[in-house]
């Protein structure tokens, strides 16, 4: 038996309809009216996700920097305070403890916003490497994180455009919140920090401008669409970020954690890629399904915006190029799809 | 437009959230109320092949939401006459009207087809009261 968190929105995903569903320890609303209306919202005009579940860390001291250049992937020297950075844990083998997203607060002081699945073993990881002149915080119980998303959703919010991956305190309906211009879906929008206890009053204000509750449904078949990975499917400790495609958030130029493995990877070439197919039979390609080609689905849903399977896999390196056809093994039915060029889905100019 | 929760009285039902039609020595099949909205807008319909033989309690096809992939338990036996062709072309059809357009295949009863012990409207209702 175990018990699953809640987020402080709990009351109000019940209050909606939401399906609520056991995810990473937590109870979360998988959807509120159906995965299709809500993706589209995102695509076309906005929605709000509560990501609460979702780790925060704050990692403050002197040697905070050069601490994370030894833990992740990315060049930190790179984030200026107000500045956001993609980055990568790694271990030894170069293999992917956790993706996550640094936001620099003050020189010395970071949060660290990680997968909820992975919240503990990140922390873990941090803290049994003891950095002297640095303080690891786990306050993901103090804040709330909705995410606002869609090309209507800044207008929505009454607040003004700003860079992506750059982030500011700011003000939704009086209420303050960090506003971080980042996001999970491919369109612009923002990540909302907000203290828990001014979660619900945040959500309501954003329901109230119009944003559409949206569920994690959503947000897995929008992530997939534009071929964000997710941790856990596609990259986990035993796949490299080489052949996960993420080589441009490794700076091979630092030192960090697996990096030797990943210099060498790249210099060889990786024996195998993930690649990103479309359907072009029936069928929905789903996480497991072989390839025959050689390798396996690791996400695979069906596009709402393309009305067709998609999904993403690794194949050996000479199946990746786009327009190379691929057979998904559909519960024992061959189906053929068709390797393309990420993202998935773009926007008509 | 989803449909409103309803069982018609004329049909009949399965555990598994089938229902048949039956008619002389012809039945049409479909999912219930209760399983479109379980699993969600549907967005692809795998069928039986023509003149394909099902057998009650056994699977003739798939339907697929977003997020779930269900088996499609035949409530009677019989041999495929029509496949619904609006259901492959538009999934979402169940969802509409999952007792009318919305309906999967139609078969001829095999001769032991196994209708005779299936559940009323009363005796499904209660048992998706339990679900």
């Amino acid at each position: 038996m175990q018990t699953l968190l809640r987020t402080p929105l709990y009351e109000r995903h019940v209050a909606l309809g939401a399906r609520m569903v056991p995810f990473a320890g937590w109870e979360m609303p998988v959807q509120y009216e159906g995965v299709i209306p809500e993706h589209r919202a995102v695509r076309e005009d906005c929605g709000v996700f509560d990501v609460s579940h979702m780790g925060r860390f704050e990692f403050e001291g002197p040697q905070v920097p050069a601490a994370l250049q030894r833990l992740l992937s990315n060049d930190i020297d790179k984030v200026d305070v107000g500045g956001a950075q993609y980055t990568l844990l790694t271990n030894e083998t170069g293999g992917i403890i956790d993706d996550l997203i640094v936001y620099r607060v003050e020189g010395g002081r970071f949060f660290l916003i990680v997968n909820a699945g992975n919240r503990e073993a990140d922390f873990e990881w941090i803290e049994e490497r003891g950095h002297a002149g640095t303080d690891l915080r786990d306050k993901s119980d103090e804040f709330a994180l909705l995410a606002v998303q869609g090309p209507r959703s800044i207008e929505r919010l009454g607040l003004d455009d700003a860079p992506p991956f750059t982030f500011a305190m700011g003000e939704v309906a009086g209420i303050e919140v960090m506003v971080n211009r980042t996001g999970y879906t491919g369109e612009k929008g923002v990540e909302l920090m907000v203290m828990a206890e001014d979660a619900v009053a945040l959500w309501d204000a954003v329901v109230e401008r119009g944003a559409t509750p949206c569920g994690l449904g959503a947000r897995d078949t929008l992530r997939l669409e534009v071929c964000y990975p997710l941790h856990g499917n596609d990259i986990g400790p035993d796949t490299d970020a080489i052949s996960a495609g993420l080589g441009w958030v490794c700076a091979l130029d630092t030192e960090f954690t697996g990096v030797e493995e990943l210099r060498r990877i790249k210099e060889e070439g990786p024996e195998r890629k993930l690649v990103a197919f479309v359907m072009q039979e029936p069928g929905i390609p789903r996480q497991g399904m072989a390839i025959a080609e050689g390798g396996e689905v690791t996400s695979g849903s069906h596009s709402p915006m393309l009305d067709r399977g998609i999904g993403m896999g690794y194949v050996a390196a000479e199946h990746t190029e786009p327009g190379t056809t691929l057979t998904i093994d559909v519960r024992g039915k061959p189906r053929r799809a068709e390797t393309v060029k990420k993202p998935i889905y773009t926007k008509e100019a | 437009m989803p449909a409103a929760e309803s069982y018609p009285e004329e049909l009949r039902y399965n555990q598994e959230h089938d229902w048949a039609r039956i008619e002389g020595d012809e039945a049409t099949l479909g999912i219930t109320w209760w399983a479109q909205d379980s699993l969600g807008d549907l967005v692809h319909f795998e069928p039986p092949e023509d003149g394909a033989d099902v057998t009650k309690g056994s699977s003739y096809g798939e339907v697929e939401s977003v997020k779930a992939v269900s088996d499609l338990i035949s409530p009677v036996s019989g041999t495929v006459l029509e496949v619904n062709a609006k259901v492959v072309a538009e999934p979402e059809t169940v969802n509409e009207d999952p007792y009318g357009e919305g309906w999967l295949v139609r078969i001829r009863l095999a001769d032991d087809s196994g209708a005779d012990d299936l559940l009323d409207a009363a005796a499904y209702k209660a048992f998706v009261a339990e679900q």
